[in-house]
């Protein structure tokens, strides 16, 4: 059969990474393409170069064996590529057939837009893939998986050749991924050429019939899905060298004082019934899939979101979760997903910025003391060996690597005593990864516990001591060191693997 | 243009006068600007150096200086109160109606600046509870107040103000008028505040990312109520500083001083992003402001056109600070 798309040997990098090493991808008509791979594994990056969102440094992409240039998504549109991400890309307060027929209202001769027209046409295409919502609806009005099925909709509606679907059912309910497959089918039928990326591995069987597997950068293999099982699939995507940098000094052996005690956290919908302890000296692995909820929970028992129920405490003592504030009180920090939107005041010194969190420690009647200010930055500076010309220097002119250290010494400064890692190491350089489980060492030995989030899996294997598995708000299972497999995680992360052994079992 | 295209190195490349300047804080740039506009118009008239001008000056920058050190807590907050002239002539008017109705003056006075500050505290809780963007609350508040004062005044002069009270305003202090005493009272104290204190933290980190700040454990809620009733206190200081000088109670008070202070504050280098400005600043940036007020006058230039003139000057000062920040970047 004729070939829609074939990608050959694209290669792109960016700095420090070679986020694709030529890569080979093809698709045909009526093809359903699945695409599968860790958290960089490259996929995303594969599908915005054939989007036209990135440029690739080299390789061809040819068009019904025509070679094309993609610049830009809007080329991407006239070829008639269309794609599905995650994020919602509907204009939330104009109505969903405006949103259908966006820069291309239909006017009459008076320059008035024929509504009718408009939610006409909209309704009656809604209503023929099955989707129950009104034309007329603002888009903000509706649920997040409504959203979603409409910008499915639209991207049908606007007759692409090449449909991408970025991890689509991370919003969806059951029912509504049946009916999503259903309208996959019918493009399929139709002869439109399908790519679907989803971590969820039952879906790739389900609705795929050829499956690539990209692992770091390259393509492992592409074949159709009847040749392929799901452990052999779940092998090809992580089946790597185990990089000897995610190691600690020391792995904990002896259970010590329990320093934080997490239980029956539930903010619905996005969580309910999370209970875990840690240890003093302990790093507690937090894994999930991207949307699993890991975030919302650390979010929650720090106080920077108000849970439903549930209780936490630090070294026994029960914390009144309502505001950050009492968190940090009581001794808790965390270091969040994205620093420069959170973990710092990114116009602001660094000496501002390590002293942020406990302004009240040094200062009387309001004022502060300067010099106690100055040392204590000064300190930091030195002992997480900051890069930094003084500490007068705004943090938006130091390096990923280097801001993550100042908000690491923000907590260190406040002598925090359970440290939140959210994804510490994202956009940040290797040596200063290195560089950033150094520290963790270090806080362990000042007899801290912590709590490390990480999509990725050879890092979390190698820094955790004990790792719980998040699923869709759920613990899917708690897993020791002894038992820690790639396998295993991602099994239990995308739910091939129902929950074996747990402490914390009533889900 | 030659220095654009060059690639960032460590300032080796520019001369000795640029990196001076580079190394100088903001302030003392402003300050150079500001006594060079001194020297160029005791050259051009012999009537701007006089102890009579000075002083005329000192006096009527005050008030508009005062409130500016306020609108300067608020813009280093991330916000903006446009409710400052409406405050400052609401306090006005009650403390004068306070006083001709017999109260002692300080205990009016207080009660004046008390005032002030509620109305902020109203700014504070619309802004923080009803999630109204600072704009529209203080806009409203703006209106709001304006139309108390004519309320309260039924929009006429207070008229027959203590005599004491009213001298306080032509009363000079070593050859000063105490009502730039009030103004470095109130310079001093904020300086202190916005640099030394927690609250001075706590402020500029709410500017600079207030998620981060709520993150770091910051009470929002306060410190928010903190900045407007700070700019209200200092409306409303300026409202009796008004009217101590202008004699009497006018509801017509303070028109437009919000946008002078704002002017003041964004010459002075504050930034309506947040997280940035000083107090120094935001002073230099109210006397550069009134001295191209005063030396036109002088000079007998338009009035209009010195209105054009500082228009064009608040623009081109924010144009210039984002021309250097876009070069350090």
């Amino acid at each position: 059969m004729q070939h829609l798309v074939q990608m050959k040997s694209i290669s792109k990098s960016f700095p420090g990474v070679q986020a694709l090493d030529q890569v080979d991808f093809d698709l045909k008509p009526g093809q359903v393409h699945g695409l599968v791979g860790e958290n960089g594994a490259g996929k995303s990056t594969l599908i915005k170069i054939l989007m036209g969102a990135y440029k690739a440094d080299a390789g061809q992409i040819l068009l019904d064996g025509e070679e094309v240039e993609i610049r830009n998504p809007i080329e991407a549109k006239r070829l008639k590529l269309g794609a599905v991400y995650q994020d919602i890309t509907l204009a939330s307060e104009l109505s969903v057939g405006e949103n259908f027929f966006l820069g291309k209202l239909p006017r009459s001769l008076s320059g008035l837009v024929k509504w009718a027209k408009v939610h006409g046409e909209t309704q009656t295409f809604l209503d023929e893939l099955g989707i129950q919502v009104s034309s007329r609806s603002l888009v903000r009005r509706l649920s997040p998986a409504q959203q979603e099925m409409v910008t499915i909709a639209k991207i049908v509606y606007e007759g692409s050749r090449v449909v991408v679907f970025d991890e689509p059912t991370a919003l969806l309910a059951n029912e509504e991924t049946e009916q999503l497959f259903g309208i996959i089918r019918r493009l399929r039928d139709a002869g439109t050429g399908i790519v679907y990326i989803s971590h969820r591995l039952e879906e790739i069987f389900e609705i795929c019939d050829t499956v690539t597997v990209l692992k770091d950068g390259q393509r492992v293999v592409t074949c159709p899905v009847g040749e392929i099982d799901s452990d052999t699939l779940v092998n090809r995507m992580v089946g790597r060298n185990l990089e000897d940098m995610f190691v600690r000094q020391t792995y904990q052996t002896a259970e010590d004082q329990v320093l934080l005690e997490v239980s029956a956290l539930t903010r619905q919908p996005v969580f309910e019934n999370i209970s875990f302890k840690v240890h003093r000296g302990e790093v507690f692995g937090l894994f999930g899939l991207v949307g699993s909820g890991r975030t919302e929970i650390v979010r929650s028992l720090f106080g920077a979101e108000k849970p439903d129920t549930g209780s936490v405490s630090v070294e026994g003592t029960a914390v009144r979760i309502t505001t950050p504030a009492a968190g940090i009180r009581h001794g808790i920090g965390l270091v969040p997903e994205n620093r420069k939107e959170a973990g710092l005041a990114t116009g602001l010194a660094v000496d501002f910025n390590i002293n942020l969190a406990s302004y009240d420690n040094i200062s009387r009647l309001g004022f502060i003391n300067g010099p106690a200010e100055r040392r204590r930055a000064d300190k930091y500076v030195k002992e997480l060996r900051i890069k930094t010309p003084t500490v007068r220097q705004t943090v938006n002119k130091l390096s990923g690597g280097n801001q993550q250290k100042v908000v690491i010494s923000k907590w260190l400064c406040r002598q925090s005593k359970v440290f939140i890692f959210d994804e510490p190491t994202t956009g940040v350089d290797v040596g200063a990864k290195v560089e950033i489980y150094r520290l963790l060492d270090e806080l362990l030995q000042r007899g801290a516990a912590i709590v490390f989030i990480s999509s990725y899996l050879p890092e979390i294997m190698g820094i955790a001591d004990r790792i719980l598995v998040i699923r869709e708000g759920r613990s899917m299972g708690l897993v020791e060191r002894p038992q820690f497999s790639e396998e295993r995680l991602l099994r239990l992360a995308s739910g091939l693997e129902a929950e074996a052994q747990t402490a914390n079992s009533t889900a | 243009m030659v220095e654009k295209t060059k690639p960032e190195s460590k300032s080796d490349s520019t001369g000795l006068g640029k990196r001076i300047i580079a190394a100088l804080p903001k302030e003392a740039t402003l300050i150079f600007i500001f006594i060079l506009f001194c020297i160029v118009l005791s050259i051009l008239t012999p009537r701007f150096f006089t102890v009579q001008n000075l002083r005329n000056l000192v006096r009527q920058t005050a008030t508009i200086g005062v409130v500016s050190l306020g609108m300067t807590y608020v813009i280093i907050s991330g916000g903006i109160d446009l409710s400052v002239g409406s405050v400052l002539a609401f306090a006005g008017i009650s403390g004068a109606l306070l006083m001709v109705g017999g109260t002692p003056i300080v205990l009016a006075v207080i009660v004046a600046l008390a005032l002030g500050a509620l109305l902020g505290l109203v700014n504070g809780i619309a802004i923080h509870e009803g999630r109204v963007p600072p704009f529209v609350a203080t806009l409203g508040m703006m209106t709001a107040a304006r139309g108390l004062t004519m309320l309260v005044s039924g929009a006429r002069m207070v008229t027959g103000l203590p005599r004491p009270f009213v001298q306080f305003a032509q009363l000079t202090i070593v050859g000063l008028p105490a009502l730039f005493f009030v103004w470095l009272v109130l310079i001093i104290g904020s300086i202190l505040v916005t640099q030394y204190s927690r609250f001075g933290r706590n402020v500029f980190a709410i500017g600079s990312n207030r998620e981060a700040a709520r993150l770091s454990g910051i009470n929002i809620r306060f410190n928010t109520y903190g900045v407007y009733m700070v700019s209200g206190f200092m409306a409303a200081v300026g409202g009796m500083m008004m009217t101590s000088r202008l004699a009497n109670g006018v509801p017509t008070a303070g028109q437009m001083y919000e946008l002078d202070a704002i002017a003041a504050a964004v010459v002075g280098g504050a930034s309506l992003m947040g997280g940035e400005g000083t107090i120094i600043g935001t002073v230099v940036g109210a006397m550069i402001i009134a001295t191209i007020r005063n030396g036109g006058n002088l000079l007998g230039v338009n009035p209009f056109v010195l209105q054009v003139l500082i228009g064009v000057l608040v623009v081109v000062a924010v144009m210039v600070d984002q021309m250097n920040k876009g070069r350090s970047e």
